[in-house]
């Protein structure tokens, strides 16, 4: 097990650096503007534009940037810095990390406290109008777009713009240590369209898992045990049925904590996500390839998480 | 107070229907058998003869499918047909106790064994996990698992198939049952194995005094274990002896072709094992008249029209036929057969 897990952690760290390579000769190939040249201003003479190709070390080779890149992110931890603010990198994202797993933290409770106990009754109840209107509700979630479904709830309840006036607009966030009440109200829309998608996809993983565990030979030995039915179906069929749900909400949970990026957007709460599309649009190379990092970080992590849960979730599991 | 000669359980015109897309399937249609105190009743049958939904029904496993089921059966002066689910749920491994055909898949894979015990063990006891825990391996050994203290904590893919099948017998007899239901227990078993399950249970239902029912395909297995047998052909029992009456002078010709279907050791050699042909028809639509008709040899043309019902044999109180053929004949070909 424990050479099992080092050698996942080499593969890991192997991946990251393939990421970063792989993003640093992306953003050199495609068409974006010339850093200098944007951060000098529109009308910059080609002198200062040098200096500043020469100050970003945008004048070195390819590889040697590759190399000092590398080298600052694991000697000293450092992500560089922005091309526009001169901030490090590692500092802006440190500042955003608290929004987005607020978001992600708040979502990922909802989507589950309704996901779950939705798919569950779903698959005893097969067929029974409330399965049918909750699984044809779930496919409305399923495909509705988030961008598309932080609008629609910006403009039916948000406080500025909404018709039904009750919740906080786009651009209320707080942080939870400055005003809890303020960051509970202000997230209360983002958690509810972030997890829409997410409760539905998970009903239906639920559903449909419970409903092949339930016809199991141990789910029938279970009730001849004389147990209750609700013993059978939470202690023996959710608990078969579970474990692949699992894998899919660590996965999840990495995902939105490299940034909930549409959400972030829509409602300009000032997360990872948001910090990302940011640097995008504006070519701020240094931010993008450390919010790219940072995501594939958090899914190589929950990988490995995933894998050693396993083990221990499926006695059958073994890794050697 | 029920008395020595009263039966351990009494089932009386059971039938059991299954809705489906396709039409109602009557899965058991009107069967009536009991089972003694201390006795073993056999059910036989091919695959799709009912047998195993008619004993699931016992325990009203097939609520959960939803069946509609009517007719009675009786235990300990109760019909388990009228009793709720939590009326049910008390007699679901506490009176009557289950034993099923694949014990690989009929344990939890996420459990380990002794937990799924002690589980059954506090459905129906108020003791604490520890005293559970330690009649856990006091079952275990019981049934013929060595270091049970060790292998209590094992899972049940550390187990072999025998030793599962031990696990679920333990976990059965765990609140000492009056009835024991045994669904194909041997069937998913190596030939070694199923003879020492087969041993053990018939050593246990000595020791527990349990009555039981052994559903099988396998006329060994009955002629082992069982002390009454029913032959089941869709839905119906179309023949119901005591074991030797049965062996000695089988009636139907559905259970000729159920013995004929074995091979003997002490039989020559050149002998030809006969197949039954066809397959079992189907329980929406079975054949008009004696549901066997189609593929019986001897069948005359009125079969088709005439349903038989369940008759005595003469001379054999305790023997029953539903068979159009005159007894006379019937002997005459069975002795043509053997």
């Amino acid at each position: 097990m424990t050479r099992y897990i080092i050698r996942r952690i080499l593969w890991g760290i192997l991946l990251l650096i393939l990421v970063t390579a792989l993003m640093f000769v992306l953003f050199r190939i495609l068409p974006t503007g010339e850093p200098a040249r944007l951060r000098a201003g529109r009308n910059a003479s080609p002198r200062v534009i040098a200096a500043l190709r020469r100050d970003l070390g945008l004048n070195k080779s390819l590889p040697a940037q590759f190399w000092i890149y590398m080298k600052e992110v694991i000697f000293h931890f450092n992500l560089g810095y922005s091309y526009y603010s001169s901030a490090p990198v590692r500092g802006l994202i440190a500042e955003r990390l608290g929004a987005t797993l607020s978001l992600m933290l708040g979502a990922a409770i909802i989507w589950l406290s309704i996901g779950l106990p939705v798919g569950i009754i779903s698959a005893l109840r097969r067929r029974s109008w409330l399965d049918r209107a909750s699984m044809g509700t779930a496919l409305l979630f399923v495909s509705a777009p988030e961008y598309w479904l932080g609008l629609i709830a910006l403009y039916l309840f948000a406080a500025d713009i909404g018709k039904v006036k009750i919740f906080p607009g786009a651009g209320s966030y707080v942080g939870l240590t400055s005003d809890p009440w303020k960051w509970f109200t202000s997230l209360l829309l983002p958690w509810l369209v972030l997890a829409a998608g997410s409760a539905a996809i998970y009903a239906r993983l639920m559903r449909s898992n419970l409903t092949e565990v339930m016809q199991e030979d141990y789910i029938r030995t279970a009730r001849a045990k004389g147990l209750s039915e609700r013993r059978v179906v939470l202690r023996h069929g959710v608990r078969a049925a579970i474990n692949p749900i699992l894998t899919i909400l660590a996965l999840d949970i990495a995902t939105l904590l490299g940034g909930a990026i549409l959400v972030e957007v829509v409602f300009n709460i000032p997360g990872i996500g948001q910090l990302a599309y940011t640097a995008i649009t504006h070519s701020d190379f240094p931010i993008v390839q450390g919010t790219v990092l940072l995501g594939a970080l958090f899914i190589v992590v929950a990988n490995i998480v995933v894998d050693i849960a396993y083990a221990y979730l499926d006695p059958q599991v073994r890794y050697s | 107070m029920s008395t020595a000669s009263e039966p351990s359980l009494r089932v009386e015109d059971l039938r059991v229907e299954f809705s489906t897309e396709d039409g109602i399937v009557k899965a058991v249609d009107g069967i009536t058998y009991e089972v003694g105190r201390g006795r073993t009743l056999g059910v036989v049958g091919e695959s799709g003869s009912g047998k195993t939904v008619a004993v699931m029904t016992i325990l009203g496993l097939t609520r959960a499918q939803g069946a509609n089921i009517t007719g009675r059966i009786l235990f300990q002066g109760r019909d388990l047909l009228s009793l709720d689910e939590g009326e049910l749920r008390k007699v679901r491994g506490n009176e009557i106790a289950m034993i099923f055909q694949d014990p690989s898949s009929a344990l939890h894979p996420l459990y380990r064994v002794g937990a799924q015990i002690v589980e059954a063990v506090r459905a129906h006891r108020d003791v604490s996990k520890a005293q559970a825990r330690k009649r856990t391996i006091e079952l275990l050994g019981l049934v013929g698992i060595s270091d049970p203290g060790r292998r209590v904590d094992d899972y049940p893919h550390e187990f072999s198939g025998g030793m599962r099948q031990r696990a679920m017998i333990a976990m059965a007899l765990a609140n000492e049952p009056k009835l024991l239901i045994a669904d194909e227990p041997t069937t998913a078993l190596d030939v070694t194995v199923q003879a020492q399950i087969l041993a053990l249970l018939e050593r246990l239902q000595g020791e527990l005094g349990m009555g039981m029912v052994i559903v099988t395909h396998d006329m060994g297995v009955v002629a082992e274990m069982a002390d009454e047998i029913a032959v089941m052909y869709a839905g119906r029992i179309v023949e119901s002896a005591a074991t030797e009456e049965l062996f000695a002078g089988p009636e139907h010709p559905y259970t000729w072709g159920l013995l004929r279907s074995i091979p003997t050791l002490d039989g020559p050699r050149v002998e030809q094992l006969a197949p039954i042909p066809g397959s079992p028809p189907s329980l929406i639509d079975p054949p008009s008249g004696c549901h066997f008709h189609p593929r019986c040899a001897y069948a005359q043309p009125d079969h088709a029209r005439i349903d038989p019902g369940l008759e005595p044999v003469q001379g054999e109180p305790s023997h029953r036929v539903a068979c159009l053929l005159a007894a006379g004949e019937r002997r005459r070909i069975w002795e043509g057969l053997r």
